[in-house]
């Protein structure tokens, strides 16, 4: 499979750059990730989710729906519109490998880390997500991820412009107000 | 394949930075603190954890995803599916991610539909060779598929349409025209099964919007509609979620599998098996589930006597799916115009239940008399290697069996005709 996949690349671009390249660890593949999603697993990037530690099975499933256009940010589309799928698990294996994001230096306020944490109990976010927020299998990691990017995908997630691999996150989101959406990022990017 | 270079990488990265720009010019403060609400909000409607216990055990279910690549024809778990002394399990075809509902083409296409991604495919036989193809993409959850007349009808989650002359064009189909939207677009539950019935009419159910919800006159049903759209009307009330039917070949009469809810207990209820004996029977969800337990929220000022209860039970959270009498003549005598069953198997429970094919045998008069697995092993140390959808019969009257957990689809036989024709 491996030494198919070489020739095809070196076939179709037919340069030396490309055998060089199939022949690259994933590792040094994934720098091409880094410049987006940070190099330790923690997103530097606007609207960028951090990677680290994410679950395995998430990343593979998200990487999929990106190749297949099943859920569309362009950037991540032409990224890994070649990709085979023995590409799509190593690199959802690898970013599983990273060390998961860091809380924020600063602790959060109590007054909104309170409202957050009961909205998070009331529909039960941290129950499909683990009561840490670290997933499981195709549920993904939320603890610190980037308080802009959970806004963002939260509320695509309600209004239906993003689309779930199923239909779970857009019922959740059926009830949650924009406003709420808000206390919930800024309490799971917070998280202690 | 893969054919990135470098340089079309660091080409990529540039294209990738103009795009962080300007996303970083959009970006906005957090937003200021809002007022506490007063109470905290109920379950959405959807949410598959309405009625969810708050202990440990329940907190570790979570409905299973499918893995979204298709397994490799030599990773398929032939070795791990059992069948009885006699029959013959093979792979039919492999690589179409989240192999679905089945339908036959006239002169022997089978088509695919799927769920998670947004294809149908089309299994053709071709100069002796069999070859899977992409016939329709960019649609959504389009899980259910029917063949009439050489027309393909496709279900997607809110809309039905159909391609004419499906196996004339496999090489270049056209796009789907829809015929009938007038359907709900709730996600739970929103995913549908298609059939055409010996009255000619395509058959839609209409799930419930969530787990256990009182649902509108739109919901929780099986319609049927005219083959252009036209003329709906519902066959089938206090339908919960069914994801399979057909036509008993002796009555006539419609027979549907119904999933039964969630988070009640470990052990009930079961999945129903149902018989419509006339138009507008009502099956009884949310308020009876399995003929005889009445929902502990909804089934208050109801009597289970009210609805018509199931013609078998399926077992506990089994999600039994695509069902078909088998009208074959390859099988053994005792198949003759018995129900045979896609159960796709349990994530609402500890122990999992169901992952198998199992054939439901009926006694003269269309009650049934018992239950036999006749494939299993999709279920391995309480993990899943394979979930059977749908089953269809093709015409040497041996069985196909979809997979959606491996994008397969399996060939079951019978006696010395092994191998299906290829
Ligand atoms: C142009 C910057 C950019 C590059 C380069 C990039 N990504 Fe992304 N990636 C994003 C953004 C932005 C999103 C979120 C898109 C959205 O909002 O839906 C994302 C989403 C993802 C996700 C889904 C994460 C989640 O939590 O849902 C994964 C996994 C991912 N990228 C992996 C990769 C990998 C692996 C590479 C390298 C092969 C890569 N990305 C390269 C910007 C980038
Ligand atoms: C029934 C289980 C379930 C519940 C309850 C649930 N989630 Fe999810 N969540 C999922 C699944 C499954 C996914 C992956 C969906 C997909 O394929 O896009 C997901 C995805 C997400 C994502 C996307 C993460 C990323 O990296 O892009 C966020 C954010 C999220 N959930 C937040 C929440 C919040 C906040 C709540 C509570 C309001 C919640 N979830 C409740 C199952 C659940």
């Amino acid at each position: 499979m491996r030494a198919i996949t070489k020739i095809m690349a070196a076939v179709a671009v037919g340069s030396l750059a490309s055998s060089v390249q199939a022949a690259e660890t994933i590792e040094q593949r994934a720098a091409a990730c880094f410049g987006c999603h940070g190099e330790h697993g923690q997103s530097e990037t606007a609207y960028t989710p951090s990677l680290g530690a994410q679950q395995s099975p998430y990343a593979l499933i998200q990487l999929f729906m990106f190749r297949e256009k099943l859920r569309t940010f362009e950037p991540m589309n032409d990224m890994t519109k070649s990709f085979t799928d023995d590409d799509l698990q190593k690199f959802a294996d690898f970013v599983s490998r990273l060390p998961k994001p860091q809380p924020p230096t600063d602790v959060g306020d109590p007054a909104r880390m309170q409202k957050g944490l009961a909205l998070a109990q009331a529909n039960h976010c941290n129950s499909c997500h683990n009561a840490d927020f670290s997933g499981k299998e195709n549920v993904p990691r939320l603890a610190n991820q980037r308080e802009d990017y959970l806004n963002k995908t939260l509320n695509e997630y309600k209004d239906n412009t993003r689309h779930g691999y199923d239909g779970t996150m857009a019922d959740v989101m059926g009830s949650v107000s924009k406003e709420q959406i808000a206390a919930l990022a800024y309490y799971i990017s917070h998280y202690r | 394949m893969r054919i990135s270079s470098s340089a079309s990488r660091s080409l990529l990265l540039a294209g990738a930075f103009i795009g962080v720009l300007s996303y970083g010019a959009a970006a906005q403060t957090a937003s200021p603190p809002a007022a506490a609400p007063a109470a905290a909000p109920a379950l959405p409607p959807g949410s598959p954890l309405i009625g969810r216990p708050d202990n440990e055990a329940a907190q570790k279910l979570a409905p299973v995803a499918a893995p979204p690549i298709a397994a490799a024809p030599d990773k398929l778990p032939m070795d791990k599916l059992k069948v009885p002394a006699g029959f013959h399990l093979e792979v039919y075809a492999a690589g179409m991610p989240n192999a679905r509902s089945l339908a036959l083409g006239d002169k022997g296409t089978v088509f695919v539909g799927s769920r998670t991604v947004d294809k149908v495919y089309a299994i053709i036989n071709k100069d002796g060779k069999r070859e899977v193809k992409v016939i329709a993409s960019g649609l959504y959850r389009p899980n259910g598929v029917a063949f009439k007349n050489g027309t393909l009808y496709i279900a997607e989650l809110s809309k039905i349409s159909k391609i004419d002359n499906i196996e004339d064009h496999l090489d270049n189909p056209p796009k789907p025209t829809v015929i009938y939207d007038n359907l709900p677009k709730d996600e739970a539950h929103g995913w549908k099964f298609i059939a055409i019935g010996p009255d000619n009419k395509l058959y839609i159910p209409v799930g419930q919007p969530g787990n256990n919800v009182l649902h509108d006159k739109d919901h929780g049903q099986i319609r049927r509609i005219n083959l252009d759209g036209s003329g709906a009307e519902v066959v089938a009330l206090g339908v919960r979620n069914s994801v399979g039917f057909d036509w008993n070949p002796q009555t006539k009469q419609l027979y549907f599998t119904d999933n039964g809810r969630d988070w009640l207990s470990e052990d009930v209820p079961n999945d129903e098996l149902n018989r419509v004996t006339k138009v507008g029977e009502d099956f009884g969800a949310p308020y009876c589930y399995q003929g005889n337990i009445p929902d502990p929220e909804f089934g208050w000022g109801h009597s289970c006597s009210e609805f018509t209860p199931p013609v078998a039970l399926m077992g506990p959270h089994a999600a039994s799916l695509g069902m078909r009498f088998y009208t074959g003549k390859m099988f053994p005598a005792s198949f003759k115009d018995q129900i045979i069953v896609a159960r796709h198997g349990s994530w609402n429970r500890t122990h999992k239940f169901g992952g198998d094919v199992v054939v439901v045998h009926l006694n003269k008069d269309g009650t049934v008399k018992n239950i036999e697995p006749i494939v299993t092993g999709f279920l391995q140390d309480n993990k899943y290697v394979g979930r059977p959808v749908d089953v269809m019969q093709l015409k040497d009257g041996s069985m196909l069996i979809s997979d959606d957990w491996n994008g397969a689809v399996y060939r079951l036989s019978y006696g010395k005709s092994k191998v299906a024709a290829q």
